[in-house]
């Protein structure tokens, strides 16, 4: 009776189905990004065309084509500005994105997001301290990343220590203890910009607050940032397996051979790290680490090794988009990016919530 | 063969297992039965390692499990346990799949072979029909099933049950253990139903107060003048045709 695999089909079937939509979603969306790098380089205060995008980056890549059809300020603005940005942005919404996907997975709550650690409110105090009153000077051009960078590390070091107890760290201690220390540092943050009496400064604080991508160059932070998100999105999606298999409870995950205690601890660290940078880049920019996982479930299923890359993809492409309303809705003045997510992503949790709702019914 | 000697646990100060023994021999169905808040669960937890024992150890097939790393232990250990994990957005064939998970390396990818697997557990359980469902649309009965599929899907050598009979109706909780008794694996199974206890379980431990109460053959634990001031509930035994059924009556209580 067992040998008649009729049943055998459904199962394969199942799986290379949605392996097929995973590959499918996968080439759009590389191409996707290619697109949206090319349009969003192009677009801004001077508009340039996709066409003079296309042979500018590819001159510069790969010597093709040799012949200069553009001018110097063109190629300037592309090359020395707008790609390190756009760039930028694709790394931190992948960033944000995987992130938000193993977070959700380790706490096993839907409205879990990468700032749910507080590691961002380290981030802002350190930045603070540095804007408001120099801390961090002896980092040069660096000051204001690495400030925020290790304020990010203070907190979660403190966020691990307060969750860790007996060599285990549960998800509601995680939860618990990242929101008292988010809290604890908003506060210090607060209290610096009340502190320092610079109206100026507190600007900056605030804009800071709300994320931009302005401080993109080509410099050590771009390569700093492109090596450790694209390590723990591969790390991600290597440990997809038992990530789905922590993500339906740690006793099954312990049943399954995963040790939970040990993986969630791991997953801390590398998530930390990857946090710590993104926001030490380009500040803190909400509701794209909470949104982008569900959208990515909801185009390819719930398995993590296809999650990760798929949310990775789509963060990129969603926060460049973001970036460029930022820049050209009241350009020439620049909008801090994470009113335009927040703007983005609020409707969408409405209806997330709301489909949530139809379906607990 | 799984064997336990001298385990202990406690929740704060209160011992809720007190130097029990186990042994779970090959081929055959431990119960473990006792009343609510006896210690069931909690002596199948530290049977496949969830929990470590303070005193004693628990060996499987002569290997002591701490020495084993966690996929070790679970290509040699399947356990179905109650946590449900009912808000996954996962197919009910990725559930199964997950089981094989041991069994793959980190860079390996579920093949042909595993799904194969996972598709003769499925039918095993009468849940092939459900392959391409959401796990959080099945009813308690058919999530149940499937969670025996994954467990089936380990190919472990032992399988451990935590009331797999639970949200079960009556044709389910008959064909799961029947199920659980053909394999011919070593089991062990935690039951409320001493009825369903009698009928498919070869071995019986029967704990109250944290400790062992009574153990051996189903046959002489289910015996009503062991039973009745375990349970507190008057307890008469009939053999019908050569099976074993308990009648409880509250009044006649000893």
């Amino acid at each position: 009776m067992f040998g008649n695999n009729h049943q055998g089909v459904a199962v394969a079937e199942v799986y290379v189905a949605q392996r097929r939509r995973t590959t499918l979603w996968v080439v759009g969306l590389v191409a996707g990004v290619v697109a949206t790098g090319v349009i969003a380089v192009g677009t801004g205060a001077i508009g340039i065309g996709p066409g003079t995008v296309a042979r500018i980056l590819g001159h510069q890549l790969l010597g093709f084509p040799s012949e200069v059809t553009w001018t110097p300020p063109q190629e300037a603005i592309v090359w020395q500005v707008r790609l390190p940005r756009v760039l930028l942005g694709m790394l931190v919404g992948a960033g944000l994105a995987v992130c938000g996907v193993a977070l959700q997975a380790m706490v096993r709550n839907v409205l879990a997001d990468p700032y749910l650690l507080g590691i961002n409110s380290g981030a802002s105090s350190g930045a603070a301290a540095a804007i408001l009153f120099g801390a961090g000077a002896g980092f040069g051009q660096y000051a204001l990343s690495a400030s925020a960078f290790l304020g990010a590390l203070a907190a979660s070091l403190l966020v691990f220590l307060v969750a860790r107890s007996g060599g285990r760290v549960t998800s509601m201690r995680l939860l618990l203890s990242g929101v008292a220390v988010g809290y604890a540092l908003y506060a210090l943050t607060s209290f610096l910009i009340f502190a320092s009496g610079s109206a100026e400064g507190s600007r900056s604080v605030m804009f800071w607050l709300l994320g931009s991508l302005g401080l993109a160059r080509w410099d050590a932070l771009l390569a700093v940032a492109a090596l450790v998100i694209g390590g723990t999105a591969a790390y991600l999606t290597v440990s997809g397996r038992r990530l789905d298999a922590l993500a339906v409870g740690d006793e099954t995950a312990h049943t399954l051979g995963v040790s939970p205690d040990r993986f969630r601890m791991r997953l801390l660290v590398v998530v930390s790290l990857c946090v710590g940078v993104l926001v030490s880049a380009a500040g803190s920019i909400g509701f794209v680490g909470l949104v982008v996982p569900h959208l990515a479930r909801r185009v390819v299923g719930a398995t993590h090794a296809r999650v990760v890359p798929v949310a990775a993809l789509l963060g990129a492409i969603l926060l460049v988009w973001a970036d460029v309303v930022a820049r050209v809705l009241l350009a020439p003045q620049e909008i801090p990016i994470g009113i335009i997510t927040a703007l983005l992503g609020a409707p969408f949790l409405l209806i997330l919530i709301r489909r949530l709702h139809a379906t607990g019914a | 063969m799984i064997s336990a000697s001298a385990l202990s646990w406690r929740y704060g100060a209160d011992p809720v297992i007190d130097g029990v023994d186990v042994v779970a021999r090959p081929g055959r169905v431990l119960g473990l039965i006792g009343p609510n808040g006896s210690g069931k669960t909690t002596l199948l937890r530290l049977l496949y390692g969830a929990l470590r024992s303070p005193t004693g150890q628990v060996t499987v097939d002569g290997v002591a499990v701490p020495e084993l790393s966690p996929r070790e232990t679970a290509r040699r250990i399947a356990v179905v346990v109650q946590e449900s994990g009912g808000e996954t957005a996962m197919t009910v064939a990725e559930m199964v799949l997950l089981g094989r998970g041991p069994h793959l390396s980190t860079f390996q990818r579920a093949g042909a072979a595993d799904h194969e697997i996972a598709a003769e557990c499925l039918e095993r359980v009468g849940a092939a029909h459900l392959a391409g469902r959401a796990f959080a649309g099945l009813s308690g009965g058919e999530r149940q099933r499937v969670l025996i599929a994954r467990a089936l899907a380990q190919q472990a050598t032992h399988l451990l049950l935590d009331e797999p009979t639970n949200h079960l109706d009556i044709r389910y909780q008959h064909e799961i253990l029947h199920l659980v008794r053909e394999l011919g694996t070593c089991s062990v199974v935690v039951l409320h139903d001493l009825n369903l206890a009698a009928r498919y379980c070869d071995d019986l431990v029967l704990l109250g107060g944290g400790d062992v109460v009574a153990a051996g053959p189903a046959g002489e634990v289910l015996d009503p003048a062991i039973l009745e001031p375990v349970y507190g509930i008057g307890i008469r035994r009939l053999d019908l045709d050569g099976t074993l059924h308990l009648l409880f009556d509250l009044e006649a209580r000893v």
